[in-house]
């Protein structure tokens, strides 16, 4: 582990780096919300002064960049009686500047999936590896329980890793690229003072975290609370939108789907996320659903979170941003209804 | 043109216009680049807006527009006797589109509002569903060309598809939109069918639902969430009303 600290300006000096040769994509504010607050999502910048740094959270998370919503897997080319295949990786290098530390956990549970799993992705693998990851510290956002699920800190998964001091960031370095990529600026070797100053953010940013949440036996608890009436209660409310897996940076399901060209010449293969909370998720040939019920598929959905993701890889695969509840338009947040689960079981 | 080593069908396929404003017609012949092929698919016999004679030969009809005259149903039940297939196109001959607001009024007081002293022949909107057995309904106000373009596809060649059972949300996600509703502005995308690749939202516009319910809906819930976060009544009703597409889905 190598930490050293750069001053904001110095910083500033290698963003302007970065961007001469890369895109670099970075928490941009949008919009701003019915109450005034702003919005942010992570967009292709062109300057530093298009960044904030200092965000809540965003609406989308990053995944769309290792795993885009929608991707052309393989292309097809026919012609006298032959034909042909092309299949492209994106291998374009990127940056992706100020995630958060559930945010590149989040990353690291998708690299456990499509990266080190039986099948690797080669589609996910290429984007990821050409991706420098920057991560950033931040006080805890509004109804997030990143720390209730361990994903409040991250040891690994970037290339670099800020800490706001004041005056300065405290950078780790956690990869050579990462090295080479900051010994372009000035940088200092860390101070007694910077490591008391470092403590202090990590202290203050811990006390903020309010939600009590403990999902320690929540596997169990799943497997105990299957036929709850807590299901029926937020189930029925569900609209089998979607927006909660779209916005969450570890839901990795999707569809895949053949086109042909008007003129035949052509065909291509591409995949589309998905969503389990789609009436037809769990549909079959013969039109069987499995879960033809809305309360059904948003039980699964927690399920895949809390009890299948960890039997699979011994962690839960939220990281707890709270995105899926943000972008929920009935208010199922699943802080609440892992609360209510609780509660219920306490009775 | 083969594809995968076998000769599409080349159905031979009419297009009639009833109480539409065309624009799905229009749509037919949108995406230059792809038209010439699109029509070499296919074998256009007509593109009218009334049958000539009896000897019309074609499988395909293309039903564009709502049903609002006596004489409208009535070459509407020729067309069904005589084509194999009966297509909806569009939200007008699927629900009746915005023709049907019409059916909100007193149809006397419609026809003196419209016509003045010279009233017309009326009679209440329906979808061509309402009037004849329809075998595919595609809807959009206007069409999505790509999707039809999909659907010839299927025709000809057994191509899959299927319309989305997703709501406009998904898209509108997929295409990295910040939610409009979130914005304070009304937007019927939860409830609505896919399919249109969410131009509306993202055009900063709410979906006015022009495709009709998603599969499965679930219109109560979404219509109090949206009373909840302090949307009008009227405004809702509205919205739901305006393309007729979710009578009987409303309480
Ligand atoms: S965002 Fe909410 S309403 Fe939509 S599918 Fe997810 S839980 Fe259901
Ligand atoms: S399930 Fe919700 S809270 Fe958990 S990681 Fe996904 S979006 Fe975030
Ligand atoms: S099953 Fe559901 S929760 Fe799991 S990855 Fe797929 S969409 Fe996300
Ligand atoms: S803007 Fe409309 S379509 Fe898009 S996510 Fe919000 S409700 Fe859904
Ligand atoms: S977003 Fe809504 S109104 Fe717009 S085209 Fe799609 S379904 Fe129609």
């Amino acid at each position: 582990m190598l930490f050293k600290t750069v001053s904001k300006d110095e910083f500033e000096k290698l963003v302007g780096i970065m961007l001469e040769s890369n895109e670099v994509v970075a928490p941009t504010r949008v919009e701003s919300d019915v109450h005034g607050d702003p919005i942010h999502e992570y967009l292709p910048v062109e300057s530093f002064d298009e960044i904030d740094l200092n965000y809540e959270t965003t609406a989308h998370s990053a995944k769309t960049y290792f795993l885009p919503y929608r991707e052309n897997l393989s292309t097809y080319t026919f012609e006298a009686g032959d034909w042909g295949q092309e299949i492209g990786y994106r291998a374009m290098p990127r940056i992706l500047l100020g995630l958060h530390a559930c945010d590149i956990n989040g990353l690291l549970k998708l690299d456990k999936v499509l990266a080190r799993d039986v099948f690797p992705s080669p589609y996910y693998v290429s984007r990821r590896q050409n991706t420098f990851v920057v991560g950033i510290d931040h006080e805890p956002c509004d109804g997030g329980f990143c720390h209730a699920v361990g994903a409040d800190t991250v040891t690994h998964g970037f290339d670099l890793f800020l800490t706001d001091l004041g005056e300065t960031y405290l950078v780790e370095i956690k990869s050579s690229r990462g090295y080479s990529m900051l010994g372009q600026v000035k940088t200092q070797d860390v101070s007694d003072a910077d490591t008391q100053a470092f403590k202090a953010v990590r202290h203050r940013i811990t006390e903020q975290f309010t939600t009590d949440l403990d999902i320690q036996d929540l596997p169990n608890l799943l497997d105990m609370e299957f036929e709850s009436e807590v299901w029926t209660k937020w189930g029925e409310k569900c609209l089998s939108c979607g927006s909660c897996a779209m916005s969450c940076p570890t839901c990795y399901c999707y569809g895949v789907e053949e086109r042909a060209s008007m003129d035949w010449k052509t065909g291509s293969k591409s995949k589309r996320l998905y969503a389990c909370t789609i009436v037809d998720f769990a549909e079959v040939s013969g039109g069987r659903n499995f879960r033809p019920d809305r309360k059904t598929r948003l039980k699964y959905r927690f399920y895949h979170q809390h009890r299948g993701f960890v039997e699979s890889y011994d962690e839960p695969k939220c990281v707890g941003c709270n995105r899926c509840g943000r972008a929920c338009l009935v208010g199922i947040h699943p802080a609440e209804v892992i609360g209510d689960l609780q509660r219920e079981e306490r009775l | 043109m083969q594809y995968l080593g076998i000769q599409p069908k080349r159905p031979k396929i009419a297009v009639f216009d009833f109480t539409g404003c065309e624009g799905c017609e229009l749509q037919l012949a949108n995406k230059e680049e792809t038209l010439v092929d699109f029509l070499a698919a296919v074998e256009v016999v007509a593109f009218r807006e009334v049958m000539t004679d009896a000897g019309d030969d074609y499988e395909i009809a293309l039903i564009e527009g709502a049903i609002s005259r006596a004489d409208e149903e009535a070459l509407l039940r020729q067309i069904r006797d005589r084509a194999g297939v009966v297509v909806a196109l569009g939200t007008c001959a699927c629900y009746g589109g915005v023709n049907r607001l019409k059916n909100t009024f007193d149809l006397g007081e419609a026809n003196r509002e419209v016509y003045g002293d010279k009233p017309k022949e009326t009679s209440e909107v329906r979808a061509v569903g309402d009037v004849v057995e329809v075998d595919l309904a595609i809807p959009g106000c206007p069409v999505n060309k790509a999707e039809v373009e999909r659907i010839v596809q299927h025709v000809v060649l057994d191509v899959a598809f299927s319309f989305p059972a997703y709501p406009v949300c998904v898209e509108c996600k997929q295409r990295f939109n910040i939610c409009l509703v979130d914005r304070g502005q009304l937007c019927l995308g939860p409830i609505v069918q896919a399919g249109c690749d969410a131009p509306c939202p993202t055009g900063g516009r709410g979906c006015w639902g022009c495709r009709g319910p998603a599969r499965d809906a679930n219109v109560p819930e979404y219509l109090s969430a949206l009373k909840e976060k302090g949307f009008g009544e009227d405004e809702v009703r509205e919205r739901l009303g305006f393309f007729g597409a979710f009578e009987g889905a409303v309480g």
